[in-house]
């Protein structure tokens, strides 16, 4: 694409900046209605100009939480559901490493069924398995609990199949390289693999943090004291308030809130994310 | 130091048919012997075996005194040099050297003082901190060298090492190879399918087609007596004349000429091989002189390829550069430098 083509050119920004706007203009929405008072927003009508509370709403979410709905204040959500994606990222970045080194390097009997298992797995997302799953983590006391938010999401198809390819485009010359070089199974995963996979495991973080820190249906279902709430179901329960009219202000100020650390994951982690998805160091 | 000694080694992947089958082979300590062959037939499998990369199906890899068939590679005490290098992408050159060095448990310091050695031996030692991929194919080949040689192994295996390299650099790399394993005096198995690389490399030779051994020897025999066809064909360039021939009485008829090949052998079909250079340009009316009409020629500086038919099978004969070329060329050969082999099997008959 050198070609210099004004009405092109024009053509293709006028989507990039419509495409822009689409994504922008809630997110827009929900920090302007932030800035409002509860009572603006009886009118039915959204506010698109800044309102007069300035912070007023984020003090009040960080501080003393929203006990009209029940919320508590939003730090603690936000800690648990930090725990809980970075819980459920390095959970699954490990777990699938190790299985696909697994499935490359070792020859063990029923591997290729082992494989394929572990691939139809693609096809049982949890809320397919949810209620089977809920099941085994009550049964095991996990309910209300961080592994039990945790640990039924850990295991993923995805990612052991995408460092499986990983894997596969390592040449065997190094395998056998390293065979030569006297590194034993452990250290051969250890000192050639791991490094190899570093920008991959570092784009898969990204998009496993963002997975973790958005599970609704699955914190939603086995937490019930307040303690182990996660911000998005924590936005949930505000916004669904039973007698009264929900107090959008605080809804939205939590909302941004819970937008921040993902934000700050994707800006702080892009290079690496980039590089991740498009060349191999290889 | 050790030598190597295959007995009877055979290798099959599929378990029913044999890749390679019956190689018997000794190398002795500080030799260095080349393996050589068309592609797919065996040589990467039976370096393999050696190294401990394939199991070994049938008969005994020993290096040293010690029969290694289930030796782990690493406990062979070899050092291998790949194709395409095979450097760890993520290590520094230092790194890639020391690693072997490393997972032994050898102490920093003497690691430290191989890699150094090695690195002034190879003269790599500017690149030491750099990440191969920042170094060129010639200098990753050195790495790989480097690799090998700060190991102090029992033996070096190479599988086609510099045939990722362009022709000129392939030549000076050649040679280095060669003064290096003279200086170390390092027993070396070397892998190769240019047989000029063979030949000039190898103190014996070993010839294989299709997972068997042809012949094994020093270059210069086996280029002087191919024991069969195969190897007739492979050794030396521009490669040898092979012609389908009748002999009776000792001597062969074609090309309006005849040849005596020799007494002692049977009469039939035989297939005659005589090399470029010993077809010897001669007058029209010499006694048995035979006529090549000239299809093309090449002229390589130094002499000139004359390319024609005998009869319907391609000749070529090499001429020194200054002589004129006609359109046909009359030629003898010494019976001497003739080689003659059964039409059917191949085999030296002469
Ligand atoms: N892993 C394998 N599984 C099955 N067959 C194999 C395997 N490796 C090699 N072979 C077969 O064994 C034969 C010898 O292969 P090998 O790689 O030793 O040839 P080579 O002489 O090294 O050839 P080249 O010059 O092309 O490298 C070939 O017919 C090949 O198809
Ligand atoms: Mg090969």
């Amino acid at each position: 694409m050198v070609e210099d083509r004004p009405f092109l050119n024009f053509l293709a920004h006028l989507v990039l900046v419509i495409g822009v706007l689409i994504v922008a203009f809630p997110v827009y929405i929900a920090v302007i209605a932030s800035t409002h008072g509860p009572d603006d927003f009886l009118s039915g009508m959204i506010p698109l100009l800044p309102g007069d509370r300035g912070l007023d709403a984020y003090r009040a979410m960080l501080t003393t939480g929203l006990s009209t709905s029940g919320a508590p204040p939003l730090g603690g959500m936000m800690l648990n559901s930090l725990i809980m994606a970075l819980g459920v990222a390095f959970g699954k970045i490990a777990i699938s490493i190790l299985s696909a080194f697994a499935i490359v390097y070792f020859r063990f009997p029923l591997r290729t069924l082992a494989f394929w298992m572990i691939f139809i797995t693609l096809m049982l997302p949890v809320e397919v398995r949810i209620f089977p799953t809920y099941k085994v983590v009550a049964d095991l006391g996990m309910l209300n609990s961080y592994p039990g938010l945790i640990v039924p999401l850990i295991a993923s198809a995805t990612a052991t199949f995408l460092f499986r390819q990983v894997f596969l485009t390592i040449p065997d010359e190094l395998v056998e390289a390293a065979r030569i070089d006297g590194a034993g199974p452990m250290k051969f995963f250890r000192d050639i693999l791991v490094p190899l996979s570093r920008t991959n495991m570092a784009a898969l973080f990204v998009i496993l943090f963002i997975y973790g820190w958005n599970q609704y249906l699955w914190p939603l279902l086995i937490t019930t004291d307040s303690k182990y709430y996660t911000i998005v179901t924590g936005i949930k329960r505000m916004a669904d308030v039973a007698d009264s009219v929900p107090q959008w202000n605080y809804v939205m100020a939590a909302v941004v809130l819970a937008m921040l650390p993902p934000v700050i994951v994707v800006v702080g982690m892009q290079k690496l994310f980039v590089k991740g998805l498009v060349d191999a160091e290889k | 130091m050790a030598g190597i000694v295959l007995e009877g080694v055979g290798k099959s992947y599929d378990g029913k048919t044999l890749a390679v089958q019956g190689i018997n082979l000794t190398v002795a300590d500080g030799e260095f012997v080349v393996l050589v062959g068309p592609s797919g037939c065996g040589k990467s499998t039976l370096l393999r075996m050696v190294a401990g990369l394939e199991t070994i199906s049938e008969g005994t890899v020993s290096i040293g005194d010690r029969v290694v068939n289930k030796v782990e590679p690493a406990d062979r005490d070899i050092a291998m040099v790949f194709q395409n290098y095979a450097l760890y992408p993520h290590m520094s050159v230092r790194q890639n050297l020391a690693y072997g060095l490393k997972n032994r448990k050898m102490d920093r310091a003497e690691i430290a003082r191989r890699v150094d050695e090695a690195a002034k031996i190879l003269e790599i030692g500017e690149y030491l901190d750099r990440k191969p991929r920042a170094l060129s194919g010639g200098q990753r080949q050195r790495v790989a060298m480097g690799r090998a040689i700060v190991r102090d192994p029992a033996a070096f295996l190479f599988d086609e090492p510099l045939s990722n390299l362009d022709a000129k650099l392939r030549v000076t790399m050649r040679g280095e190879i060669r003064l290096l394993q003279k200086r170390l005096g390092t027993t070396s198995l070397y892998v190769t399918h240019d047989q000029v690389e063979a030949m000039t490399l190898a103190d014996r030779l070993v010839v294989l087609n299709g997972g068997r051994v042809e012949q094994i020897g020093a270059p210069m025999d086996v280029y002087k007596r191919p024991a069969s066809a195969f190897v007739a064909a492979f050794i030396g360039s521009p490669a040898m004349n092979l012609l389908p021939a009748v002999l009776s009485g000792g001597t062969v008829q074609f090309g309006g000429g005849r040849v005596a090949v020799g007494d002692g052998l049977p009469d039939g079909r035989i297939t005659l091989g005589i090399r470029p250079e010993d077809l010897r340009p001669a007058a029209a009316d010499e006694d048995g002189a035979f006529e090549m009409p000239v299809a093309y020629i090449e002229e390589l500086g130094s002499q000139r390829l004359v390319h024609g038919s005998i009869e319907g099978e391609d000749v070529v004969c090499a001429v020194p550069a200054e002589r004129p070329v006609g359109e046909s060329l009359h030629l003898t050969a010494d019976p001497a430098l003739l080689h003659v082999f059964d039409a059917q099997s191949g085999a030296r008959l002469n």
